[in-house]
């Protein structure tokens, strides 16, 4: 037997057994490799980390699983409105590398916290930050957790709960044994499976479609069946034939378009597990340097996402509209034993009728399938589709990591060496912040097999929370010397309340009847786009309430004078 | 210069960088991408429309290149006043 013919005859499940097995290894040997052995170590990999190697642990820690199996599924259904999380989850990074990430390196301390007490001189500054990062953080790695659990399920025939537990035995190790040090050189491992993992079947697909190896080109590029139809133009055309709105045109309002883009822009450079990330590098100059990395090596995954929802949208309609139910591809059957698609024949004439008509439409599909089951779709090499697996765990875990990561240090850092016990050694510490990462750990195991309801609805919280709370916050401290603690701590506070009542009034719908009409936004401002409106409302409360207060002592000008240039960084330090 | 004075020129220039590089930030992704994107559908390129090319595409180029280009003019800058390290 030739080679080719070997690797045909190999399944799916077993091809997934193999890569998930040997990418597992490598986390594991990584992670007996870097562990840690002080609190620096463990906090910020002793800021020795050369900037290409954080650019791509930013990378994997940034893109979790709603990245690499949710997003180019959304982009799919939303088309152009898709458009809010290309943006909004890529421009972010303009304003960490612009307006956060050099000063906060320059600053030198261990986590956002720090900044944020020391700063603003204050406990209760200190305490609201610690709150907020671990409200963010949590919210966010249930739905990770989940991730694995369900990618296991899917591929390896396990359930989910087994999955999530095979997840959190993972993270266990390499996250407790190595902190933030083992953590970031997975990272590096995780990135380079989950993109090579993304952009295989995506090359395929192009190929197929339109001749065009490169994604990005391809979706733009004329169909390879000689027509001469532009892929876009004939997807547009599907789309209004079957009811839908034109793909390349959204349906979202052009206002809340813009918010919600503003709102996961500045949510972004907010959240705590990627501005730590820049805590881990040598100098000022390598954290401005590592947050173009990172947005480069994200890019090769955003940029190619809206080329993926293109082609999987436009196979999937060309392979089940209108056809007969009897006929079917195999995966189509596959998937609809997992529920993620459903075919209900509303006028019993045995053939699949998708269309934006509720009331005649016979096929339910969830976003998920569009990345999960594209290589299916698309008749891929059974290697192919088990790589979507690994990638996809790969994605999942390395964020996972990260967040627990934020959680342990506000615990054992934040909480109980600068507020409750000052004295503790740095050993003691350090156990501190091990013990905090297996808490953590099984809380996040606890929520991924127990989701709450509204996970979704949580991750639109987090952004917001992050916008309205850290962002202003962090940015008024750098670049505003007489903000002072009464300005932050009311801004704070104010902008996360309205954050909250927002989200609970539009969202869960908890202070009417039902969850109130659209008609019924502020400004017709959708909750996930109210964290810029939140952000404002901070930035202005900030600045009043300063105005009538008195200006910081000295010593915090002097802090800030300071963190504004570049050289003279040293290593992050304790004190 | 004192070295505050030094500072604070180091400062100013540093700002006028942020500010028009914030300006190209807000212009290809909100301008180009959101608020004119129906104007510049009527243009095409190859298959794309181009304000649905900038709010899927272009724009995040954008981003990797301005990001690029703050850290090559910091890098002049912390050497002209001897903040390099």
């Amino acid at each position: 037997m030739n080679k080719m013919l070997i690797l045909e005859a190999i399944n799916v499940q077993n091809w997934t057994y193999i890569l998930v097995g040997v990418t597992f290894a490598i986390y594991i040997g990584i992670a007996i490799w870097s562990r840690a052995n002080s609190t620096k170590e463990f906090y910020v990999a002793g800021s020795g980390v050369s900037p290409w190697a954080n650019g791509m642990a930013t990378a994997a820690d940034w893109m979790s699983a709603a990245s690499f199996i949710g997003m180019a599924g959304i982009i799919s259904f939303a088309g152009y409105d898709g458009a809010v999380y290309l943006m909004g989850w890529t421009g972010g990074y303009v304003l960490l590398a612009l307006l956060l990430a050099p000063y906060l390196r320059k600053f030198g301390k261990f986590t956002v916290p720090d900044f944020i007490g020391d700063r603003y001189y204050s406990d209760t500054a200190r305490i609201v930050a610690v709150i907020c990062a671990l409200l963010v953080s949590f919210t966010y790695v249930a739905g990770q957790m989940r991730g694995v659990g369900i990618v296991f399920s899917r591929f390896l025939e396990v359930d989910i709960d087994t999955g999530v537990i095979i997840g959190m035995l993972i993270v266990l190790f390499y996250a407790v044994l190595g902190g933030m040090k083992g953590i970031t050189y997975t990272q590096v491992a995780q990135y380079c499976v989950l993109i090579f993992a993304f952009m295989v079947p995506a090359i395929f697909i192009s190929i197929q479609m339109t001749g065009n190896p490169i994604p990005q080109l391809g979706f733009g590029s004329e169909l390879a069946d000689g027509s001469g139809t532009f892929l876009l133009d004939k997807l547009d055309g599907l789309s209004t034939e079957l009811g839908f709105a034109e793909y390349t045109n959204g349906s979202k309002s052009l206002i809340d378009v813009f918010a919600i883009t503003l709102a996961l822009m500045v949510g972004t450079a907010g959240l705590p597990h990627v501005i730590v990330r820049f805590f881990t590098v040598k100098r000022v100059k390598d954290a401005r340097k590592s947050a173009g990395i990172a947005l480069l090596l994200i890019a090769v995954l955003y940029t190619t996402a809206p080329a993926v929802a293109v082609f999987a949208r436009t196979n999937m309609i060309e392979t089940v509209s209108n056809q007969p139910y009897a006929e079917v591809p195999k995966w189509f059957k596959k998937w609809e034993t997992t529920g993620l698609i459903t075919f209900t024949d509303k006028n019993n004439d045995g053939q699949i009728q998708y269309v934006a008509d509720e009331s005649q439409n016979e096929l339910v599909i969830d976003q998920d399938i569009m990345v999960l089951a594209n290589p299916e779709i698309a008749n891929l090499p059974n290697w192919v589709i088990a790589l979507v697996a690994a990638g996809g765990l790969a994605a999942a875990l390395s964020t996972a990591a990260g967040l627990l990561l934020v959680i342990s240090s506000s615990v054992s850092h934040d909480l109980i060496k600068k507020v409750i016990k000052p004295t503790i050694s740095e050993q003691g510490e350090l156990i501190a912040a091990r013990i905090s990462a297996i808490g953590a750990v099984c809380v996040a195991g606890y929520f991924g097999i127990n989701p709450p309801g509204f996970v979704a609805a949580v991750v639109a919280l987090a952004f917001g929370l992050a916008a309205a709370s850290f962002f202003p916050a962090i940015v008024l401290g750098i670049f505003y010397k007489r903000m002072n603690k009464e300005g932050a701590v009311a801004g704070m506070v104010v902008g996360i309340a309205f954050m909250l009542y927002y989200i609970v009034k539009f969202k869960f719908g908890w202070l009417d009847e039902t969850i109130p009409d659209k008609s019924e936004w502020w400004f017709g401002i959708s909750p996930e786009g109210f964290g810029a409106v939140a952000m404002l409302i901070n930035f202005l409360v900030s600045i009043t309430v300063m105005k009538f207060t008195n200006a910081p002592p000295n010593e915090v000008q002097d802090i800030v004078e300071n963190i504004r240039i570049p050289s003279g960084v040293g290593e992050a330090s304790n004190h | 210069m004192t070295s505050q004075e030094k500072a604070k020129a180091y400062w100013k220039e540093n700002i006028r960088y942020v500010i028009i590089l914030l300006l190209i930030w807000f212009m290809v992704s909100y301008g180009a991408g959101i608020i004119f994107k129906d104007a510049l559908n009527s243009i095409r390129i190859g298959g794309f429309k181009l304000g649905f090319w900038f709010a899927q595409q272009g724009s995040i180029y954008v981003f990797v290149i301005l990001i690029f280009v703050y850290v090559r003019l910091m890098n002049k800058l912390d050497k002209k006043y001897g903040y390099d390290e």
